[in-house]
């Protein structure tokens, strides 16, 4: 989908020394390697520092709110950064139980997981079909899935939640599981359209003589095929859903079917009438440990995942 | 490969297209068809009225306000996050000691600084913002407690309770929460640039500053122009409604004094809080605009001469 402007091997700016250019004269070089080492030095130090400056302001805030999760109220507010004078574990049993994180977790586990499954099978499906198939309408239905990428998604959340209420859609789990994968859609069509189209066609062609189906072909040969980009379009719409705060928010406003997110902020609405705080960070630490739990362990394919087609 | 070819495509498209036309094709449609009547949302009556909602829009106040926090998200933002990306991502590929007789080097560690950077990305950032809201609290939050102990006890603002700062605090957090994702996109896309190009430019006596904006901007452009727009449509979007709605309140929402509303807040509020299906749908149609014109702006001042290599 790159243009190139001009078909050119290796055009550089005006006076970049890249490329094969100038030959270098044999005096200057050792002249030139050793500023450039005494310049690496100090950058070194540098660069090490504001790294590591930039590397604590992400950490800290996450540190004080483990560590304001094991505090009691009190402390919480008389003191924010010292550490808590004994583990409250009872903090987190209290946000597990009577502030309901456990039917928030429930509750997302069962919408992520019913939307996850669609949005791979139905983005594959489609995705697979426009890939390798001619019809007329193609190129259409293609830019019709990659169009809702850049629009406001808030745009549609109006006449969206009277389309839901008058399928008595709203405030269902169900409801919102379709929701979640009709706009999962757009990227996903995306990106494994790009993917089905880099596999051979070659292993299809012979599974296709050998007598089997269009449908079996897809799903016994090209699916297994498509396991990579099936594993990085998964790891972003897993990530993408779990986290999802504006859908749910419009669309599923019950107490009791609330998801993670939207649950958690109406935790803070409501502990900050109850005093609760330390409940309620004991709630945002439970629900950021798995993630990033999951994140650290599966970090190369998380990064792959996400930065694989986000920008493209 | 004829054989069954059109009930084939046809079986395998009926399912994602039908779901995909209901729920986002159908109300995108609907909403440009509503912002022209009165509908309520609360009765399902409602007469044509032209371009009323558009004048009124026009004469909005707070329309006014929205439109220009969120065009200032849409033109900060990246620009900052994308800065500050480019300055890591340099600094972690390029700013080592040099090793080995090799032109140039990635600094020790590098590795465990991307992970790190990386975090705020698999939050949601509904927890981010909450988490921001306490660290802001202006008398127990971990901002300003950090603040007197190290002697500046004298400056304790409001922050987010602070018409003047509201907004600043709100985009500190987004900056806070996406600049790991650009720093990792850009490392990787550092990484691919041949090593030669930078041998040659230190041996003609390139410092890293003109190494930076000779080799590494330009090769990196087409990466650095898909983030900046990527990025501003997420300030735009659903990233900024989360933000201001978690993190300022305001009796009103949308901060003290609507100082940090943004356009998805306002349709949220009109449509959902005030009974004005209608007219939120008008806002949300300048929102579109807005967005596609930030798109076409990028895209047009950011087309240069591709670069191979």
């Amino acid at each position: 989908m790159k243009t190139t402007d001009t078909a050119s091997t290796g055009v550089e700016t005006p006076g970049s020394p890249a490329g094969p250019g100038p030959a270098v004269t044999k005096i200057e070089a050792p002249a030139a390697r050793r500023t450039a080492k005494a310049e690496g030095a100090t950058l070194n130090v540098f660069s090490h520092g504001v790294l590591i400056i930039w590397a604590i302001m992400v950490v800290m805030p996450l540190l004080w709110a483990v560590m304001t999760s094991f505090k009691t109220d009190k402390a919480i507010f008389t003191s924010p950064w010292s550490l808590p004078d004994g583990l409250h574990f009872e903090n987190w049993s209290r946000a597990w139980t009577e502030a309901h994180m456990s039917d928030y977790f429930l509750n997302t586990l069962l919408v992520v997981g019913g939307s996850l499954v669609g949005t791979l099978l139905f983005g594959s499906m489609a995705a697979y079909v426009l890939a390798r198939f001619e019809f007329p309408g193609n190129r259409f239905i293609y830019f019709l899935f990659i169009g809702g990428m850049s629009f406001p998604i808030i745009l549609a959340l109006v006449p969206l939640f009277y389309v839901m209420q008058n399928m008595a859609l709203l405030n269902t789990l169900h409801g919102l599981i379709l929701v979640y994968i009709a706009y999962s859609l757009p990227f996903t069509v995306f990106f494994l359209t790009a993917f089905f189209r880099t596999l051979p066609t070659s292993v299809a062609e012979a599974a296709f003589v050998d007598g089997a189906s269009h449908t079996r072909t897809f799903f016994q040969v090209m699916l297994p095929m498509a396991k990579p980009g099936l594993i990085s379009v998964g790891i972003f719409n897993f990530l993408g859903q779990w986290n999802q705060y504006l859908l749910p928010t419009v669309l599923n406003t019950e107490p009791e079917k609330k998801v993670l997110s939207q649950g958690l902020v109406q935790l803070a609405v409501s502990q900050g009438y109850k005093g609760d705080w330390s409940g309620l960070f004991a709630g945002l630490v439970m629900a950021m440990l798995p993630v990033l739990a999951a994140y650290i362990i599966f970090q190369r394919q998380v990064v792959a995942g996400l930065t694989a087609g986000a920008v493209k | 490969m004829q054989h069954g070819k059109y009930r084939f495509i046809v079986g395998f498209l009926a399912a994602p297209l039908a779901l995909y036309a209901l729920f986002v094709i159908w109300p995108f449609i609907q909403s440009i068809y509503y912002s022209f009547t009165d509908w309520t949302g609360l009765s399902p009556d409602f007469t044509m009225v032209g371009f009323d909602n558009y004048s009124r829009m026009l004469d909005d106040e707070i329309f006014w306000k929205s439109v220009q926090h969120s065009l200032t998200f849409a033109v900060v933002l990246p620009l900052v996050t994308v800065g500050l990306a480019l300055f890591f991502a340099f600094m972690l590929n390029v700013g080592g000691r040099r090793r080995g007789g090799a032109a140039i080097a990635g600094v020790r560690g590098s590795s465990f600084y991307k992970i790190v950077y990386f975090f705020p990305q698999v939050l949601s950032i509904a927890i981010v913002a909450l988490l921001f809201q306490f660290a802001y609290n202006p008398n127990s939050g971990a901002i300003n407690s950090v603040l007197k102990a190290v002697g500046l006890g004298s400056i304790q603002p409001d922050w987010l309770g602070d018409p003047d700062l509201a907004l600043i605090c709100v985009m500190a957090v987004l900056v806070w929460s996406t600049v790991g994702f650009f720093v990792v996109l850009f490392s990787a896309g550092m990484a691919s640039i041949p090593r030669d190009f930078y041998e040659a430019a230190l041996l003609d006596g390139a410092n890293r500053f003109t190494t930076f904006f000779k080799i590494t901007l330009p090769l990196l452009w087409d990466t650095v122009q898909s983030g900046w727009i990527y990025m501003g449509i997420l300030a735009l979007g659903a990233e900024s409604f989360a933000v201001v709605q978690i993190m300022t309140v305001g009796p009103n929402g949308g901060g003290p004094d609507f100082s940090t509303i943004v356009l998805p807040l306002y349709v949220y509020q009109k449509a959902f809080r005030d009974g004005q299906a209608a007219y939120a749908t008008t806002i949300g149609v300048a929102l579109l605009i807005v967005t596609l014109a930030f798109a076409a702006i990028v895209m047009k001042v950011g087309r240069r001469e591709r670069l191979e290599f």
